[in-house]
């Protein structure tokens, strides 16, 4: 040090200001910290899980190793993986699905959104849709169910201002089209069962032994891998079967 | 200046003038020549005049600007309009197919998730070559897109300290610091990335890419406290992904040289420094060399050359004058 050891202390104005300045440092520092942790808040409260895109590893892992960059969201052929806001908190960033306003209806073929996650949030484990489980599909109001009713659906499974898209491969095998210009014409409403793009995951099974009873009730199977096609295509509002994110299947 | 002394003041010790024996002889004799030498008030007006020349210049902040804007354009064409130059965000990134990770957000997640992915250590590798090849935080000053929204907030500050209507509030340039660890640490502990949560690069980026958030409220809260409060203070005070990059440019070839010979030493260089500390050197008698780089902290954001009258502070590529 080019000073001398026997310094004059600082007039009061300049420690003042330096006293100051520390808790300034210490006040806005500490609402840094503060808001960074508040992201733990929305963790806290316990809400339902996200439907997270296919391959995404257990919860805790997928939000630590996501590096929210979105890149899944580029490739989605059919756009359904959108970002969380910042009331996800940590989940700020982080990609997950509304099934109802639009599925993953696996129309890339090649899950796509893992092959471009850059971190293996979305496991790289995984290459077939079938190996997928992002929930599972549940009948959760029976009664709105039309088949249960034996009614069939003609016209716009979700009307005709619905954005959703999805691919009809007797229409387009490359390209998803709008769900709102795929009228349907159906004796009895299969369109769960029609529309998801996993073999054998839903069936219509009939509800009693009279051959002349035309009502039927979906029945989910092991294979589904909750990817939201059923959700998002049926035409009774609210939904009549929905998907519970991160569910899996227990013999019942 | 060592690269230890750089890095000190980078993480928040405060420049001192030079010891005796630190100075080159022909830094001392250029000192001395400058002590001896009184100014007229002739030779001072001509300063000042060509000081205020100086002032409308704008090359480099131009360049950045234009650089900042396509860099973070080509982003948001490669997704809207599916051009597919750099698909992601400033986070994570293909570059034409290559991986990119953000230094600071990849650290995020290897501390989060305790894992090391070989697509982050692709990713992180590549970025720090081309950063150190660049010069290191000159990714905040020609990349960040906070660092323009920060530079235009920052100009309306001076407007309206310059009528005495605000103040600038500082704060103590070691808060970076405790941050950077307290951030690391509760990622580390939480398993979560904790910094993203408020992470105005990254909302930013992502916000521009995917669409508008609530999130912003946080650009704009940090904003309105540049303005009214604290000048830069988050680039000055608060970002630890400015000590990312400090570190990685710290020996960069890319930097501003301080070359005392011709400089007045008005000091005009340290009144437009985000990091004036970096500029210390250019007070008169600091130099102890005829031709040094300006330190770590750096974002070679080009301002003070731009407002140098008399070419003192100059970009330069360390070594490249030798291999021609």
């Amino acid at each position: 040090m080019s000073q001398s050891p026997k310094r004059p202390p600082p007039p009061a104005h300049v420690t003042q200001e330096a006293r100051r300045r520390f808790l300034r440092s210490l006040l806005l520092g500490g609402m840094a910290v503060g808001a960074g942790m508040a992201g733990w808040l929305p963790m806290a409260r316990g809400a339902a899980p996200r439907l997270r895109p296919p391959g995404a590893i257990a919860e805790s892992d997928f939000l630590a190793a996501c590096i929210k960059c979105g890149q899944c969201v580029q490739v989605c052929p059919v756009e359904a993986i959108v970002l969380g806001d910042i009331d996800e908190g940590f989940g700020i960033g982080v990609p997950y699905l509304d099934g109802r306003a639009q599925a993953c209806d696996f129309s890339c073929d090649a899950v796509q959104c893992i092959l471009a996650c850059p971190t293996g949030a979305l496991t790289h484990e995984l290459s077939k849709k079938e190996e997928v489980r992002m929930g599972l599909a549940r009948l959760d109001k029976p009664d709105a169910c039309l088949a249960r009713q034996g009614l069939g659906f003609k016209g716009q499974a979700r009307g005709a201002d619905f954005p959703g898209l999805h691919r009809y491969e007797k229409v387009d095998r490359w390209n998803p089209i709008r769900i709102a210009d795929h009228p349907y014409d159906l004796d009895l409403c299969d369109l769960c069962v029609r529309e998801c793009p996993i073999e054998g995951a839903i069936a219509l099974v009939p509800m009693s032994v009279d051959a002349a009873d035309k009502r039927r009730t979906p029945e989910i199977r092991q294979s589904c891998v909750g990817c939201g096609m059923c959700e998002m295509i049926c035409p009774v509002e609210p939904a009549a079967i929905v998907i519970d994110a991160r569910a899996q299947w227990r013999a019942s | 200046m060592s690269l230890i002394q750089s890095l000190a003041i980078m993480l928040g010790r405060e420049p001192v003038k030079p010891r005796p024996e630190e100075y080159e002889p022909e830094a001392s004799a250029l000192h001395e020549a400058k002590r001896a030498c009184k100014m007229s008030p002739e030779q001072r007006q001509e300063i000042n005049r060509q000081t205020h020349e100086a002032h409308k210049v704008h090359t480099w902040r131009n360049r950045r600007w234009l650089t900042l804007l396509a860099v973070n354009l080509l982003f948001v064409a490669s997704y809207r309009f599916d051009v597919q130059l750099i698909e992601g965000a400033l986070t994570a990134s293909r570059v034409i197919g290559f991986h990119f990770a953000d230094l600071n957000s990849a650290l995020q997640v290897t501390l989060a998730f305790k894992t090391i992915l070989i697509n982050l250590v692709i990713g992180t590798t590549t970025v720090l070559i081309l950063w150190w090849l660049l010069g290191g935080r000159s990714f905040c000053s020609w990349v960040c897109p906070y660092h323009l929204l920060a530079e235009w907030a920052e100009a309306l500050h001076l407007k309206l300290a310059a009528k005495k209507l605000v103040k600038d509030h500082q704060l103590h340039r070691r808060t970076r610091v405790v941050l950077y660890v307290i951030f690391a640490l509760s990622a580390l502990a939480s398993g979560y990335t904790v910094f993203e949560t408020i992470s105005p690069t990254g909302i930013l980026s992502r916000a521009m890419i995917y669409g508008p958030t609530w999130a912003l409220t946080i650009v704009v809260f940090l904003l309105v406290l540049e303005v009214f409060y604290s000048r830069r203070l988050w680039c000055r005070y608060m970002c630890p992904i400015g000590i990312t990059y400090a570190v990685v440019g710290a020996v960069s070839p890319v930097r501003v040289a301080y070359l005392p010979q011709d400089c007045h030493h008005e000091g005009e260089c340290r009144k437009v420094c985000l990091v004036p500390h970096v500029l210390d050197v250019t007070k008169k008698g600091f130099a102890t060399r005829m031709h040094s780089g300006i330190g770590a902290d750096c974002t070679r954001c080009g301002l003070c050359v731009d407002v140098c009258p008399t070419g003192s502070l100059k970009f330069e590529v360390k070594g490249l004058d030798k291999l021609l």
